[in-house]
């Protein structure tokens, strides 16, 4: 509590110290003055009321007074044609990004062991907090310091360049995500699924596999793109090729180990029950297997696409993710990269959450979901 | 003996792996047939299916060579030339192996550090380790190829970008397992410490630290594989001449499938023996500890 009451003093003396002496910032743009007050009451309100932060209402109105500080600072920098903004802009930045912090701190404060629904609302508000922050950091310090584009270009400008070249993506969505990771993952996941189940019967061929298995999922599997290319062409065909060998190893490895984790005393009982071979798998050991599965199906999701994007740089028609990251580097298009690139992160993480959620819905009884 | 032999996973693995090569050679012919039939039409010459076998296995650009063509020009890349040569493996291997040992030790400086970090201030773990998770479904190795150009527009050449790929994948299971680790010590020990009356630091360095070893060993095998992964898929832009991934990218061009499988065997030669240097190391820390005894 003590160094948080220090930060806000530091807040109120530097913006102060700015204001004296290099506040010229200010007075770029429409209400930048104005907005840049904004922080400053709020601090002001926090030392004045403690209590304030304690309610989810004082939260919001001393949040929403700290963001119009990061808007004040925005407009500015985007106003100012030349590189040479004052160092007062800076001061203020970098001690809004201390008050920011200690924002979140109050945030993630929020007790939610009573109430799912604060937990899981808090557990997605931070996040997504600290990332507008390092989004408004990044598109400051670049616009700021006129970071040259090729370098890293600004968020603001990425965004542009998604909007423009919408159709393009899509086009190399479709190519790269829709044809070539999907049918590679099915393909991948659904025989080593397979080999699992029939390597499971013998117990000769699991001992032979499961270190080959392990070995393999150490090696650099992505060196075989160029040998797919060569064997099945530049279309989607040699990516899903790629993506199959990629996916095949851990989920092979899984699968085994999850078969296996079944308790002797479960086998015991359905061995009493009679059970035949196929009830024993259907009912016991596959369900105890789906934790592992999954797992093997949440790590394929990632190495999927890097497979497909990988393969892609030695030789596509003329769409896909990867064709496109390597072509638009050649032409010094960094912002359509870092677009692609957008692309990419987006629907590798939405493929994750996707197999996430299924797999809470289907292995809601395991501890580990349980629990949590 | 002969029990103990026939117990141990020595002879199942022997089994799939002669399984594997006597696959390899029937793929080899049977991969090589189209282009090979075609040529004997084209010059009209006799021949029958020994003849096949024994072309197939001898090809100079074959779609997929035979095991022990692969193995002959790896002896002749490995040890037929000077180490110093641009066409000896050794050369291309060294390169590789150096850029994923330093990208490998600044991530896991760095994977450390950003666990210790998360275990001890709360905003942190709420803020910063949702991002790191989420940010393992991004792939990561596309960017890769940019990171090489925009790093080499700056002039940084050479070893550094490879190595900064490869520290940027592997701090991501450091991180995650360190975090595990850090936090493995049971409840009841950290209390026995506060009743010692322990500073923060103390209960690191005397409980958690030595705690989260197995995590951090675990975590180090994937590392080190992955680093590996990044520091050829790094090479891969036109921009690199030497190590691994070059060597699987002047192969594709000029449709050498000979010299792609040997760096790639290379390649993966090298994955084990790092793994295995892992679990080698992490055997010596856990004797010293006194795990093993």
């Amino acid at each position: 509590m003590k160094i948080s009451g220090i930060i806000y003093w530091i807040f109120i003396i530097c913006y102060a110290i700015q204001f004296q002496f290099s506040s010229d910032w200010m007075l770029l743009g429409e209400n930048t003055a104005l907005l840049a007050l904004l922080p400053l009451i709020g601090v002001v309100i926090i030392l004045i009321r403690k209590g304030i932060t304690e309610s989810v209402t004082g939260k919001c109105v001393i949040s929403l007074l700290i963001a119009s500080g990061c808007l004040s600072t925005l407009n500015s920098v985007h106003m100012s044609d030349s590189g040479t903004t004052s160092w007062g802009i800076w001061l203020y930045v970098a001690v809004l990004t201390l008050v920011i912090w200690e924002a979140m701190g109050f945030w993630s404060k929020i007790d939610g062991s009573r109430d799912k629904k604060t937990a899981i609302a808090v557990n997605l508000l931070v996040p997504v907090l600290f990332g507008a922050v390092l989004l408004y950091l990044w598109e400051m310090l670049t616009v700021g310091f006129q970071v040259p584009q090729v370098l890293l270009p600004a968020p603001s400008m990425i965004g542009t360049a998604f909007v423009n070249a919408m159709e393009m993506l899509w086009a190399d969505f479709q190519q790269t995500f829709l044809k070539a990771v999907l049918a590679g993952f099915m393909i991948g996941c659904c025989s080593g699924f397979g080999v699992a189940i029939l390597v499971d019967k013998v117990p000769f061929l699991q001992r032979g596999l499961l270190p080959l298995g392990n070995l393999a999922s150490a090696l650099p599997i992505v060196g075989v793109a160029p040998i797919m290319v060569m064997w099945f062409g530049f279309d989607w065909q040699s990516k899903a090729a790629v993506v199959v060998m990629m996916t095949f190893f851990p989920m092979l490895v899984n699968t085994l180990a999850g078969l296996k984790s079944t308790e002797r005393i479960e086998l015991d009982l359905m061995h009493s029950y009679a059970a035949n071979y196929w009830q024993l798998l259907f009912m016991v050991r596959l369900p105890n297997a789906l934790p592992f599965i999954f797992n093997a199906l949440k790590i394929n999701s990632t190495l999927a696409l890097i497979g497909a994007i990988v393969a892609e740089f030695f030789g596509t028609p003329i769409v896909g993710m990867g064709f496109r990251i390597s072509t638009e580097i050649g032409r010094m298009n960094v912002d359509v990269v870092w677009a692609s690139i957008a692309v990419a992160a987006l629907s590798g993480s939405l493929f994750y959450a996707l197999l996430a959620f299924i797999e809470r819905q289907f292995t809601g009884w395991h501890p580990s979901i349980r629990v949590s | 003996m002969l029990n103990q032999l026939l117990k141990s996973s020595f002879i199942p693995i022997t089994t799939v792996v002669s399984l594997i090569v006597v696959f390899w050679y029937a793929g080899a012919v049977y991969l090589n047939s189209d282009v090979l039939i075609d040529k004997y039409e084209r010059q009209n010459t006799e021949w029958n299916f020994k003849k096949l076998v024994e072309d197939s296995w001898a090809m100079g650009r074959p779609v997929l060579p035979a095991p022990h063509q692969i193995m002959s020009d790896m002896n002749k890349s490995l040890f037929g030339r000077k180490i110093t040569s641009k066409r000896s493996l050794v050369y291309h291997g060294w390169v590789t192996i150096s850029s994923t040992m330093v990208g490998f030790v600044m991530g896991g400086v760095l994977g450390i550090l950003l666990a210790i970090g998360i275990v001890h201030v709360p905003t942190l773990n709420k803020s910063v380790l949702p991002w790191i998770i989420a940010s393992q479904t991004i792939p990561i190795l596309a960017i890769a190829p940019m990171i090489i150009v925009v790093l080499g527009a700056i002039g940084l050449t050479g070893l550094l970008p490879k190595a900064f790929i490869s520290a940027y994948l592997c701090f991501f299971p450091i991180v995650i397992g360190m975090v595990k680790g850090l936090r493995s010590p049971d409840p009841i020990h950290l209390d026995l410490m506060k009743t010692y009356n322990a500073t923060q630091a103390q209960a690191f360095w005397k409980l958690r630290w030595p705690a989260s070893t197995p995590y951090l060993f675990a975590s180090f095998k994937v590392s080190i594989a992955i680093s590996l992964v990044g520091a050829i898929v790094g090479e891969l832009p036109a921009g690199a001449r030497a190590g691994l991934g070059a060597r699987l990218l002047t192969g594709s061009y000029y449709g050498q499938t000979v010299q792609i499988w040997s760096a790639l065997i290379v390649a993966s030669v090298i994955a084990a023996s790092l793994v295995f240097l892992m679990s080698f190391m992490e055997r010596i820390v856990q004797k010293r500890m006194g795990v093993l005894s």
